[in-house]
C-alpha cells in the first residue's frame, strides 16, 4: 500500500449520513425518519446549518416530483380491481391445471426480460401488473396445487412474484440501447476521454441476462417441487 | 408543450381529492391527520413552485411528523364486496384483461407516435406525459363501461394508496438525500477512500473491490446510478483501466450490473423493494429482499467472474 497522506483525504464527517441510514434500517425505524435523520447528518457533517439542510432537503424533494408521478396509476388499478380483476386472474389460474406457479413466473420473467430488452420498461410493473395480476394468479395457482399451504408459505409466493418482475427488468433493460443507465456509462466514459458505443455496452450486459434468468429460473423452476 | 407541469397538476388534483374524500370518511380512525398528509402532498404539487426552498423543505418534514403520527391510516374508502366482484366476474369473465391493456398500450404508442409530431409532448418527458394520457384514458373506459358511483376513481385510488401508506412518500425522500448527498461530498469522500482497500498488484481483489464496492455503496445509496460515477471515477478507471489496462467497455457495463446486484438487496430502494412489500400487504417490510437474496449474490459473483476473466484479455 502507499503511504497515506492524511492531509489528501478529505473530513470523513459527511459520511454520517451513511452510518444513520446503516443503523436505522437495522434497527427496522421508520426509513422516512431515517432519511431526515441521514440528510442531517450528513448536511451538518459537511458544514451546512440547519436552515441550510431543510432548504438543501426541500429543493431536492421538490425536483424529484417526477419520482413520484407513476401513482397516478392507482385510481385505475382501483377501478379495475373494484370489477373483480384480482379475482377473473384468481379464477382463470385456478381452472388451467397446467399453469403452475413456477411455470407463470418463467413465462413472466422472461416476457420482463425480453420486453425491457426492447426499451418496454413501463409496459409492466408492481402497481401496473404485479398486484392486479400476477400476485393473485400464482397465489391462485399455488393454494390450488398445495391447499394446505400457510398464510407465511403464500406471502413468500407474492413476495416471489414482485422480486420476479425486479430480476426481470433489471436484468434486461441494459441490453436496450437508450437506457439511462447505458447513457450514463457512456458519458462517464467521454467524459475520461473514452468514446465507446451504447452498443458495446449493450452487448455485455446480454450474458448477464441469461446468468439471471437461469439463476433465477432454476430458483423459480426448484420452487414448484 | 405538453410535459411536467401539466402531470404535476394532475397528480396534485389527484392527491387532493384523497384529501377530500378522507376528511368526508367520518369513520377514518386518522381523519384529520390523513386529510393533512394528502392535502400536503397536492400543495407540494399544486403550488410547490411558489413555497421556494425553505418552503418545500418545511413542508417535507411536517409530511415526515405526520407519517409518524400514524397519517395517512386506513379508513373506510368505498368499493365492492367480494359477492359484487364474483357477479361482476361471472358477468365479464375474461373481457375484464381489456382495460388493464390500455395503459402500456397508451405507453406504447406514445413512445413511438409522440416524437413523430414535434412540439406537442416534452421530447424528455415522453415516457411520463404517456403514463398520465393512459391513466386518463383507462378512467374514462371504465367510467363508460362500468358505471361504478362518480367517486369511485377517488375513492379507489384512495384504498390503494393507503395501503401503500406512508411509503407513498419514500421513493421521492430517497431521492432527495441522494440529492443531499451529493451536496454534502459523500460521494468523492467514498471515492477517495476506495482504492485504500486494494492490496497492491493483485488483480482478483481489485476487482472484488471494484464490484463489491458497487454493490454495498448502490445499498447504501438505494441507486446504482449513484454509485457508478463513484466507484468508477474510484477504481474502475484508474485502478482497472487505466491502471491493469483493463477495457472499459467491459468493466463500465458489467461493473453497473454489479450494482444492480445491491439494488436487490437495498431497502434503500424502495420503488423496487418496499413499496410492492406494501402493495402485497405483505406483513414483512423486506419480504421482497429476502426473496432476491439468493438471486443477487450469485449473479453478483457471476459478474465479478466476467470482468475478472473478460476485461484483462
Amino acid at each position: 500500500m502507499t503511504t497515506l497522506d492524511t492531509a489528501a483525504l478529505p473530513g470523513l464527517w459527511p459520511l454520517a449520513g451513511i452510518a444513520i441510514v446503516v443503523i436505522g434500517f437495522a434497527l427496522r425505524a421508520n426509513p422516512l425518519a431515517v432519511v431526515v435523520a441521514a440528510a442531517f447528518g450528513s448536511g451538518l457533517g459537511a458544514g451546512l446549518s440547519v436552515p441550510e439542510v431543510v432548504a438543501a432537503l426541500g429543493k431536492a424533494f421538490h425536483q424529484n416530483r417526477y419520482v413520484s408521478v407513476p401513482w397516478l396509476a392507482l385510481p385505475v388499478i382501483g377501478l379495475m380491481e373494484r370489477a373483480g380483476l384480482q379475482e377473473q386472474a384468481a379464477a382463470l389460474i385456478s381452472r388451467t391445471k397446467s399453469a403452475t406457479t413456477s411455470r407463470i413466473l418463467l413465462i413472466y420473467l422472461g416476457f420482463r426480460q425480453i420486453t425491457a430488452a426492447l426499451g418496454l420498461t413501463q409496459i409492466a410493473g408492481h402497481a401496473q401488473t404485479v398486484r392486479p395480476l400476477l400476485a393473485p394468479m400464482v397465489e391462485a395457482a399455488a393454494t390450488r396445487d398445495n391447499p394446505s399451504l400457510s398464510e407465511d408459505e403464500r406471502n413468500q409466493v407474492k413476495a416471489m412474484a414482485a422480486a420476479t418482475d425486479n430480476v426481470g427488468i433489471f436484468f434486461g433493460e441494459d441490453i436496450f440501447l437508450a437506457i439511462a443507465s447505458i447513457l450514463l456509462i457512456k458519458g462517464f466514459l467521454e467524459s475520461a476521454g473514452i468514446i465507446v458505443q451504447p452498443l458495446e455496452l449493450s452487448v455485455w450486459a446480454i450474458p448477464t441476462a441469461l446468468a439471471a434468468f437461469a439463476v433465477h429460473g432454476y430458483r423459480l423452476w426448484k420452487m414448484g417441487r | 408543450m405538453i410535459g411536467l407541469p401539466a402531470l404535476y397538476a394532475l397528480a396534485g388534483v389527484v392527491f387532493g381529492s384523497w384529501a377530500v374524500a378522507t376528511m368526508r370518511d367520518r369513520q377514518h380512525p386518522k381523519r384529520r391527520r390523513g386529510a393533512a398528509f394528502w392535502g400536503l402532498l397536492a400543495a407540494e404539487f399544486l403550488a410547490g413552485d411558489a413555497l421556494g426552498d425553505m418552503g418545500n423543505g418545511l413542508l417535507l418534514l411536517a409530511l415526515v411528523a405526520l407519517a409518524l403520527l400514524g397519517a395517512p391510516g386506513k379508513g373506510h374508502a368505498l368499493t365492492t364486496d367480494a359477492a359484487e366482484r364474483l357477479a361482476s366476474i361471472a358477468r365479464h369473465g375474461n373481457r375484464l384483461f381489456l382495460p388493464a391493456l390500455i395503459m402500456p398500450g397508451v405507453a406504447l404508442a406514445g413512445t413511438f407516435l409522440f416524437p413523430l409530431q414535434p412540439g406537442l409532448v416534452d421530447p424528455r418527458q415522453v415516457t411520463l406525459v404517456s403514463l398520465g394520457l393512459g391513466v386518463v384514458l383507462a378512467i374514462a373506459f371504465l367510467l363508460l363501461w362500468q358505471r361504478p358511483p362518480r367517486a369511485a376513481p377517488v375513492q379507489e385510488g384512495r384504498r390503494l394508496a393507503e395501503g401503500v401508506g406512508w411509503a407513498m412518500i419514500l421513493p421521492q425522500m430517497l431521492a432527495s438525500l441522494g440529492a443531499l448527498f451529493t451536496v454534502a461530498g459523500v460521494g468523492e469522500i467514498v471515492g477517495a477512500l476506495a482504492p485504500l482497500a486494494i492490496p497492491e498488484g493483485s488483480r482478483l481483489a481489485a476487482v472484488v473491490a471494484f464490484t463489491g464496492g458497487m454493490a454495498i455503496f448502490t445499498m447504501l445509496m438505494g441507486n446504482a446510478f449513484a454509485a457508478f460515477p463513484v466507484m468508477m471515477g474510484g477504481i474502475g478507471l484508474p485502478v482497472l483501466v487505466l491502471g491493469m489496462g483493463g477495457d472499459p467497455v467491459v468493466v463500465g457495463a458489467v461493473g453497473m450490473l454489479a450494482g444492480f446486484c445491491g439494488t436487490l438487496l437495498s431497502p434503500m430502494a424502495a420503488n423496487f423493494n418496499i413499496v410492492p412489500a406494501a402493495l402485497l400487504n405483505l406483513p414483512d417490510r423486506y419480504a421482497v429482499i429476502r426473496a432476491q437474496v439468493a438471486t443477487a449474490v450469485p449473479l453478483w459473483l457471476f459478474n465479478t467472474a466476467m470482468i475478472w476473466g473478460f476485461a484483462f484479455r
